[in-house]
């Protein structure tokens, strides 16, 4: 019993203390001109769609809910944030060539077909960034006809 | 005061006009050297063809991990590419396709073979743009498979089709497309 006290009261410590760690926020108050939404027009539906389920991950502008400030979830968090924008940040969409824009565009209609995207420990929390079926096909049909524009 | 500043003047001048001039020098520097790669050959540019048929022939295998290996590979020749040589239209050119090839390398180190397929389909154009440019030593057949994927490429060494997209699924779909010298 005393240990599993012990191991409790070591815990919390542990949990208090990594509150202390500060964490980069990927928050910003302009949007680039090389948007995604800027430099195409997508229809009022889609951009909400992307919005609310893509660009938490994938811009220079995260949405934080109350718990992805706690510790350790922020830091789970941030490492998504990061590898995300690596592979794909909207906001720099314009600043690609058009060879480079082909080949995301294919990575997201596949990602997004095949259910990969967005990523089920995020949609875990937020249903809301759920893609039904007819959200799926929707959004693909305008990314195919976007690459087919290019 | 007045000559002083007549003579920073001119000494600026000078300076612009010698920097212009030595660049014009460097460009024509750069357009000897490049006719002389080009009876040579790009190394660089072998070196990353020949790791692409290795993943090609892997895939062909439908051997994942030998993918995983030769992509890795490419990764790395791809990163050694030197395309200081060329134009600066081909410079820009080269540089944008590698970055794109480099991409969908990494992808094919790190996935299994239905994804290793289709960044192959992609990174396959890539390398035949890049070819168009830097030229190869070797004669190169550029092959096609109707059906994976609405039609899909690839370069090949020997004119026999082995489709890299279907494996032994159906090793022998497609054709040649057009021979690269």
């Amino acid at each position: 019993m005393k240990i599993v006290k012990i191991i409790a009261i070591v815990l919390l410590v542990a949990f208090l203390g990594i509150q202390f760690f500060p964490v980069e926020r990927n928050q910003s108050d302009s949007v680039p001109k090389t948007d995604f939404m800027l430099v195409n027009d997508v229809p009022s539906d889609i951009q909400n769609k992307l919005q609310v389920s893509c660009y938490d991950c994938h811009s220079n502008n995260t949405q934080y809910p109350w718990y992805n400030k706690v510790q350790p979830v922020a830091w789970f968090l941030e490492g998504h944030i990061k590898e995300g924008k690596a592979e794909l940040n909207f906001n720099e969409w314009d600043s690609l060539s058009s060879r480079r824009k082909a080949s995301k565009l294919r990575s997201i209609i596949k990602q997004i077909e095949s259910g990969e995207m967005p990523m089920a420990s995020y949609t875990l929390i937020h249903k809301e960034a759920t893609f039904s079926e007819e959200e799926t096909q929707k959004v693909v049909k305008y990314m195919e006809n976007l690459k087919d524009s290019l | 005061m007045k000559n002083l500043k007549i003579s920073v003047i001119v000494m600026l001048l000078l300076t612009v006009s010698f920097t212009n001039a030595q660049e014009k020098e460097k460009m024509n520097h750069d357009h000897n050297h490049n006719k002389m790669m080009d009876m040579k050959g790009d190394t660089k540019a072998e070196a990353i063809l020949s790791d692409y048929f290795s993943l090609k022939d892997a895939l062909v295998a439908d051997d994942s991990e030998k993918a995983v290996e030769a992509s890795t590979k490419l990764v790395a020749s791809l990163k050694a590419f030197d395309e200081s040589n060329y134009t600066a239209k081909e410079q820009k050119e080269l540089a944008d396709i590698i970055q794109d090839a480099i991409e969908h390398a990494e992808h094919i180190s790190k996935s299994e073979i239905a994804h290793q397929r289709e960044h192959f389909k992609v990174l396959s154009k890539d390398i035949a743009d890049m070819v168009a440019i830097t030229g190869t030593k070797n004669k190169l057949y550029q092959q096609f498979c109707p059906m994976y994927d609405k039609g899909s490429a690839w370069l090949s060494t020997k004119e026999e089709v082995r489709n890299p997209y279907y494996g032994s699924r159906m090793l022998k779909c497609g054709k040649v497309q057009k021979t690269i010298q």
